[in-house]
């Protein structure tokens, strides 16, 4: 099953420095690219410069406003977070697992919330008319997050047994349950209209073009949470490298940091998928990365995925936005045509270090 | 407050929002606008186009904001319009909300398969352009080409059609009903030959077979398959395809995408088209 076998080696101390200054240099990194993607866009407007005429309370034009507070902000802020949760999510997930290849895909989440995305575009328009404009164009995202939840859950519960969560069963399981939900996924596509199917492609494709102040207020929370919980998993993640009944001996709550871990990362994906559809690759790929910067220790593994997760989706936003403007490229194309063959470099140059 | 304001324009707008004659930085989303912003004489207002605004040509020179069910809510801003015309359909929803409360006037045109619907789409488009009697010509010269085709298409032994949408590893994607290929098969004086599903779907090889196709119905699909030869050949060779009528003739029809199916001012004439590809010239005109 593991095709690849990164070391978990325990914690040593000039790893742990590497990793701070991994922290310090993302961190900036982070900054700096936001600072450019707010300032930059289809549209020109020099966001800088307008929300420092709003802050000291200048005049400023309609559409300039708009483009700043109603269009830049919010998306920046969900790339952010969307960013920070995929590429966080994956390396717990990674660390849970034990496998570098894992990713929240496997809680069934991302199928789950397919199927929910799927089930509102195509047969949306069969609910009761007054429950449908309740919902507006929240539909997708709500159906896409239950969707997530629901199929996270099944799984969870199936996996348990008197308190303990078999990994090996939840991922079985999660194959079977993925490809259950396939099929359904293709029975509702099969009934979709050609613009449903337009539609639905795009919203596998991911986006962040959807984003506003709504969105991401009812997401935030969720993913927050979800983030929130990384200090108290990395001691139990650095443990479970050695093996389940290892970081027991060394009084670890294995089944208490799985629980913590599944539900974290599900509850900061399924949020994330919800709003910004399938934005493939960040939860694999911005983990692996690290780990061959700065070492496998979970304390500072998981900031840095946050930190650099958050600012490759911004990245990667920004050049969405831009290459066919006035129009955009949906963000899953980015992240893939970019991120594929530059995570191939890093691997084939480090290919020594692999097979040791 | 923001919220405030802005549902106050949106309660003020109504009274100025139906005709905006001093629009000049049009935005035009959907290929029947586009085309029937054209046929207004009104395109010099244009300033950019969605994807699917393909005629006349000279508007692929203009911007183009994407696909009419993805746009974006900065790209549309960037082309700086003072009148977005966007077709029933254009999206995503949150996209267009944010447009709208961008206080530029943003008029949906309705959609219509019928005579009654593409004068109604006509006259929408020329209502919001401020030029309601521009309208009148080409509505009247559409009921015209519609009323033309409807004419020829009184026929006893109405020919077989089957608008297959793509052929991929040998796989049909057909339309059945409830399409617009539907409707304009309907138009040229024709019957649909799939007529046991609604949509466009794969349909089985023994299900073609049974449908006895007299005509094929393509969209044209770059300069390459426009020429007869080898792409005709492969499609007739297909198993479903070899036994059927269609093919014992040699029967394929390959139009413009937008032409044929676009429900814009151009589709009587289409329709007209259609029927003399389908029944040959000699029958019907007068």
């Amino acid at each position: 099953m593991v095709a690849i076998d990164v070391p978990h080696a325990p914690i040593a101390g000039d790893r742990s420095r590497r990793g701070r200054g991994a922290a310090i240099g993302l961190a900036a990194l982070l900054l700096v690219v936001a600072a450019l993607a707010l300032d930059h866009g289809a549209a020109g407007t020099p966001a800088w410069e307008v929300l420092g005429k709003i802050m000291t309370g200048h005049e400023v034009t309609q559409a300039d406003r708009i483009v700043v507070l109603q269009i830049r902000l919010p998306r920046l802020l969900t790339g952010l977070l969307v960013g920070a949760s995929l590429a966080m999510s994956g390396a717990i997930m990674q660390g849970l697992f034990r496998n570098p290849l894992a990713d929240p895909g496997l809680l069934g989440v991302s199928a789950g919330a397919g199927l929910g995305a799927i089930a509102a575009i195509v047969l949306g328009g069969m609910l009761p008319a007054t429950m449908a404009a309740a919902m507006g164009w929240h539909m997708v995202p709500i159906a896409a997050f239950a969707g997530g939840w629901v199929s996270m859950i099944t799984l969870y519960a199936i996996a348990t047994r008197r308190g303990r969560t078999s990994i090996a069963t939840m991922l079985l399981a999660g194959i079977a349950l993925a490809a259950m939900i396939g099929a359904l996924s293709g029975l509702i596509v099969f009934h979709a209209d050609d613009d449903q199917l337009r539609d639905l492609t795009f919203w596998g494709l991911g986006s962040l073009a959807g984003s506003s102040w709504p969105k991401l207020a009812a997401a935030a929370p969720l993913i927050i949470a979800g983030l929130a919980a990384a200090p108290f998993l990395a001691r139990g993640l650095n443990g479970l490298a050695l093996g389940e009944a290892s970081a027991a001996h060394v009084g670890i709550n294995v089944q208490r940091i799985k629980a913590v871990a599944i539900l974290s990362a599900a509850c900061a994906t399924g949020a994330s998928v919800a709003i910004s559809g399938g934005i493939g690759f960040v939860g694999i790929v911005v983990p692996h990365l690290l780990r061959l910067i700065s070492g496998p220790d979970h304390r500072w593994l998981l900031v840095n995925a946050a930190l650099l997760g958050a600012t490759v989706l911004i990245g990667a936003d920004m050049i969405s936005r831009s290459v066919v403007a006035p129009a955009e490229l949906p963000i899953g194309i980015v992240t893939a045509m970019i991120g594929g063959p530059f995570f191939m470099w890093v691997l084939l140059s480090n290919r020594r270090t692999l097979d040791e | 407050m923001l919220r405030l304001i802005f549902g106050l324009s949106v309660i003020a707008g109504p009274v100025l929002a139906d005709q905006h004659p001093e629009a000049g930085r049009v935005l035009s989303i959907g290929g029947a606008v586009t085309e029937i912003v054209h046929v207004l004489g009104q395109q010099d207002r244009l300033v950019a186009r969605d994807s699917t605004s393909s005629f006349p040509p000279s508007v692929e020179a203009l911007p183009d904001v994407g696909y009419i069910r993805a746009l974006s809510a900065e790209g549309v801003l960037s082309v700086e319009p003072d009148l977005i015309l966007a077709e029933e359909g254009a999206g995503p929803p949150e996209v267009v909300a944010l447009l709208r409360d961008s206080g530029i006037p943003y008029e949906t045109i309705p959609g219509g398969t019928d005579a009654d619907g593409l004068a109604a789409k006509i006259e929408a488009v020329a209502e919001a352009l401020g030029v309601p009697e521009a309208a009148s010509e080409p509505v009247a010269k559409l009921r015209a080409d519609l009323q033309a085709a409807a004419e020829v298409a009184q026929r006893q032994d109405p020919a077989r059609v089957m608008f297959i949408l793509s052929v991929q590893g040998g796989r049909i994607m057909a339309s059945g009903t409830g399409t617009e290929a539907d409707a304009m098969i309907n138009l040229a004086g024709a019957i649909n030959a799939i007529d046991a599903f609604e949509g466009y779907k794969p349909v089985t090889d023994e299900a073609i077979l049974a449908a006895a196709p007299d005509v094929i119905l393509m969209m044209l699909r770059g300069e390459a398959s426009a020429s007869h030869g080898a792409p005709d050949d492969q499609l007739f060779s297909l198993p479903a395809l070899a036994p059927t009528p269609a093919a014992r003739d040699g029967r394929v029809i390959r139009m413009d995408g937008l032409y044929l199916l676009g429900f814009g001012p151009r589709t009587g004439k289409a329709a007209r088209d259609l029927h003399d590809a389908i029944y040959g010239e000699a029958h019907g005109r007068d």
